[in-house]
């Protein structure tokens, strides 16, 4: 009996890039290709020009001088550092303790119960809110109220409008963070008798220090960036701020306002304070990213 | 007795009432920083509504088809500002999408080694965290100059095509859907990425293990399987998009009459906010607030529909 | 299906924890069904059954660790020092302070091997040297010469075995009355498991243990007091529920059981 060979047998396994098939599939990789670059493409151009342009303005001064009135030249961005520094760690203090607290509850103490359903939902559904809303709001709720002791526009209404952007992210991290503490280690505390209370700060929550700092270095690194809920709630003050009840200038709504007027030295500015803030935040990214790969080892 | 011996050595066999208090006041404590956001979210809505309701009460539905937005005479529609969200949104994503989708299937997929696709999302990565102010910058002196030139020439081409219709000399909505694009990207780029990541190992081995090439089975295999979590990355996006604020203000030009066309200046609700309630006063603060609050009706359909089409994906994997 | 049972009396005096008609269910799902046992005082007690049969879930009542688990309910009572543990009084963690509990998988807190000790006894109240206490008792879970020259350093850098004893020494820290074991040893390896049991036989001269094990050897050489669980189908239903068949000492289980199933069990016929 002979064995008729079957009727591919006979072509060869070489590859044969003419088909349509591995054309076809060239010319895709090639698209990708394609997309992957531009979607790179805007981050090499943004920084370098940011950083370029931010060097070569750049000088000591910069950092320790008011912005000059309009028509004039040199000054600096030394309020807008320090507005931006003080309305960041306003926000903190409302978010951090907040944010963390709720998360504790959600992976603490919840048990996955409607509740919890119904935080976890309202914690996306507020990370979806815009940003100029959460202006808005802070805006009818704090500025146009005047409920903080007589003042209207302030720090304080700036932070708190920050803070509202940066809670959804620090629950998120905090609930995820704890969830990843083995249920063991909670075991064990309680074993020996802790309560609750003990078994979760002592035990549980130095176990996910390390994600939950790195999701609030996040927020903070996003929050230190946001403008649209600051310019109806901090506003904008050319002078050094006068203390957290009163109107000051950060350095995102000093480029907004400084970008559209016609003269050269507020424009300077502007650039000066993109890198400034630039740098900031990419070292700020960079660091949450060290935290996490700290934790990992 | 020995127990007693223990008793006396260990002082706190018996819990004092203030380590109770603690423990139940910790937990209240904490509950009802949970509840903060739920009560967050209703006063946004509350809030904006209570300040809202004057204009809501004056121009009721209208409001939404009207284009006239005069503070002068104090009539306000705000129909503009929402095609504006509206359109602006749209192209963006039309652009991003394959863009970032794309990008993903580059990053997942063994095209090139493990150490560059990482520096690679990375950098997507990092994109986001760049400040929507400082891209606005960025728009204004490279961005809008750069491709003022490619927009005249379409203009002069196809300038009796409505839409381009007018020349660019200057902001409007095209420079600001490109800067659009810039911001989606990392976003829809990350989640489809995480998507694509979750599709099982094994779909794919079973795509080529029947001879498929590899662009069949992405397309055929590997795509459907994780649609559902683009889709709703994709809407996420979206939601993000309508409510951009400072870029587009600092590039879409700021108008509040109606235009047909791409090139010439616009507004969105965001910038609308943005740019004019620092001045407003009365009946137009009151207009804003409407306009702010069909601009987070607008987010909340998007943002939920993107959770609950994100929340099937995954019940399908569990 | 049968529910006989066999149980021999502890004399009263003697009786550390006692089980009265206890029946456990997460949500609707029967796990364990009227157990009546009498844990007796000063011995180590062992439990022991196939995979399913409730032994980890009723040692896990012993000390309310089950009321981590939202649907968990508990019917019957279980008494201890004259008081039922599930009454509505009873504060969880009080009783925990006197019951302590040894896991499955080692499980040290992310602290020093000093810090793994005091935690426990510092919570409790400990009045006297700490140092002392530290030392006495990784000397009394044996692993003090591993652990002398490094309190300093993290739990983690011990051996599993070594983690395992060092949680141990944590528990007999706190001075309880009774120590739980759910499984102590199966997350070890042979010679890590000897040592444990040493032990234990050190430790059963002061405390009362309840020891949940899958191996029926070391029943044999750490326990006194055996107790034989099984699972049976439920009628009608899907799933299994688990009941005490049969307890005794040890010697009586594992030579001359009263029962047919712990026959099986122990002669290794089973299923």
């Amino acid at each position: 009996m002979t064995f008729s060979s079957p009727n591919f047998s006979t072509t060869s396994l070489h590859r044969k890039p003419g088909l349509l098939r591995n054309r076809a599939n060239a010319a895709m990789t090639a698209v990708a290709a394609t997309f992957a670059t531009i979607a790179v493409l805007p981050l090499i151009f943004v920084i370098a020009y940011v950083l370029i342009k931010g060097i070569t303005v750049l000088s000591p001064s910069i950092f320790f001088e008011l912005p000059p009135p309009p028509g004039l030249d040199g000054g600096g961005i030394g309020n807008a550092l320090i507005g931006t520094l003080v309305v960041t760690l306003i926000s903190c203090v409302f978010a951090v303790p907040v944010g963390v607290g709720g998360g504790i509850y959600l992976a603490e103490f919840s048990q996955g119960n409607k509740f919890a359903e119904f935080v976890r939902f309202g914690t996306n559904v507020l990370a979806g809110v815009p940003s100029i809303i959460a202006g808005v709001f802070i805006y009818g709720l704090v500025v146009s109220t005047r409920v903080l002791f007589g003042n209207s526009y302030s720090a304080v209404a700036g932070g708190l409008a920050l803070a509202v952007l940066m809670l959804p992210t620090i629950i998120k991290t905090t609930d995820e963070g704890l969830k990843l503490v083995p249920q063991e280690l909670r075991w064990g505390a309680l074993g020996v008798g802790a309560s609750t209370f003990v078994t979760t700060m002592k035990v549980v929550l130095p176990a996910a220090v390390a994600p939950i700092a790195t999701g609030v270095v996040l927020a903070i690194a996003r929050s230190a960036g946001e403008t649209a809920p600051l310019i109806f709630t901090a506003l904008f003050s050319p002078f050094w701020p006068e203390g957290i009840f009163k109107p000051l200038a950060t350095m995102s709504v000093l480029i907004f306002n400084f970008a559209i007027m016609p003269y050269e030295a507020q424009i300077t500015l502007a650039w000066a304070a993109s890198f400034v803030l630039v740098v900031m935040i990419l070292g700020m990214n960079i660091f949450a990213r060290w935290i996490s790969g700290f934790a990992q080892r | 007795m020995e127990a007693t011996r223990r008793d006396l050595l260990y002082t706190l066999r018996h819990r004092p009432a203030s380590d109770k208090l603690v423990d139940n006041g910790f937990r209240s404590l904490v509950t009802a920083l949970a509840a903060l956001v739920g009560i967050v979210l209703l006063a946004i809505f509350l809030v904006v509504f209570w300040e809202a309701r004057e204009a809501i009460h004056l121009f009721g539905l209208n409001f939404i088809t009207s284009t006239t937005w005069n503070p002068v005479e104090e009539k306000f529609g705000a129909f503009t500002a929402i095609y504006g969200t509206i359109l602006t949104s749209v192209l963006a994503l039309l652009l991003a999408v394959p863009l970032g989708v794309g990008t993903a299937i580059f990053l997942t997929e063994n095209f090139i080694h493990q150490k560059y696709r990482t520096i690679i999302s990375n950098m997507v990565e990092l994109l986001a965290a760049i400040p929507s102010v400082v891209l606005g910058l960025w728009a204004i002196f490279v961005l809008e100059p750069t491709i003022r030139p490619v927009l005249n020439v379409i203009h002069n081409k196809l300038g009796f095509i409505p839409i381009f219709s007018t020349p660019a000399n200057g902001p409007g909505f095209m420079p600001a859907v490109l800067i659009l694009v810039v911001m989606l990207l990392p976003i829809i780029t990350a989640i489809s990425r995480d998507c694509l990541n979750q599709v099982p190992p094994d779909l794919r081995q079973a795509a080529y293990g029947i001879g498929a090439t590899r662009w069949t089975s992405i397309f055929q295999v590997i795509l459907p399987a994780a649609i559902s979590g683009i889709i709703g990355g994709i809407m996420l996006a979206l939601g993000r998009a309508m409510g951009e604020t400072m870029a587009v203000t600092m590039i879409i030009g700021n108008s509040t009459s109606f235009n047909l066309s791409w090139f010439a200046p616009g507004n969105t609700i965001a910038a609308l906010l943005a740019n004019q309630f620092g001045e407003a006063d009365g009946i137009q603060v009151s207009a804003l607030m409407y306009a702010a609050l069909v601009l987070m009706i607008i987010t909340f359909i998007v943002n939920v529909l993107a959770q609950w089409i994100v929340k099937r994906l995954s019940l399908k994997y569990d | 299906m049968s529910f006989t049972t066999h149980i021999t009396d502890v004399p009263n005096d003697q009786v550390a924890i006692t089980c009265d008609n206890v029946t456990i269910s997460y949500g609707s799902f029967e796990a364990v069904k009227s157990v009546f046992l009498e844990v007796p005082r000063g011995k180590v007690t062992a439990f022991i059954g196939p995979s399913g049969c409730g032994k980890s879930t009723v040692l896990r009542c012993f000390n309310r660790m089950n009321d981590l688990i939202p649907s968990f309910s508990l019917k019957g009572r279980i008494i201890y020092e004259g008081q039922d543990l599930y009454e509505p009084k009873v504060d969880p963690v009080e009783v925990r302070r006197r019951i302590g509990m040894v896991f499955q998988r080692p499980n040290p807190f992310p602290k020093s091997i000093y810090e793994n000790i005091a935690f426990g006894a510092r919570i409790n109240g400990y009045t006297g040297d700490m140092d002392e206490l530290v030392e006495r008792s990784l000397r009394r879970a044996a692993v003090w010469d591993e652990c002398k020259d490094k309190l300093q350093e993290s739990g983690y850098s011990l051996s599993g075995g070594q983690q395992q004893r060092l949680c141990i020494a944590r528990t007999i820290a706190t001075q309880p009355d009774v120590i739980l074991m759910d499984e102590p040893c199966s997350a070890l390896d042979p010679i890590s498991t000897l040592k444990v049991e040493e032990t234990m036989h050190e430790l059963k001269k002061e405390f009362t243990i309840v020891i949940v094990t899958h191996n029926m050897q070391q029943a044999v050489r750490v326990s006194d007091m055996t107790a034989f669980y099984n699972a049976v189908a439920v009628e009608g239903g899907s799933g299994k529920v688990g009941y005490l068949v049969e307890f005794d000492e040890t010697a009586n289980i594992f030579n001359n059981p009263k029962q047919q199933s712990t026959q099986e069990y122990v002669s290794g016929r089973f299923g």
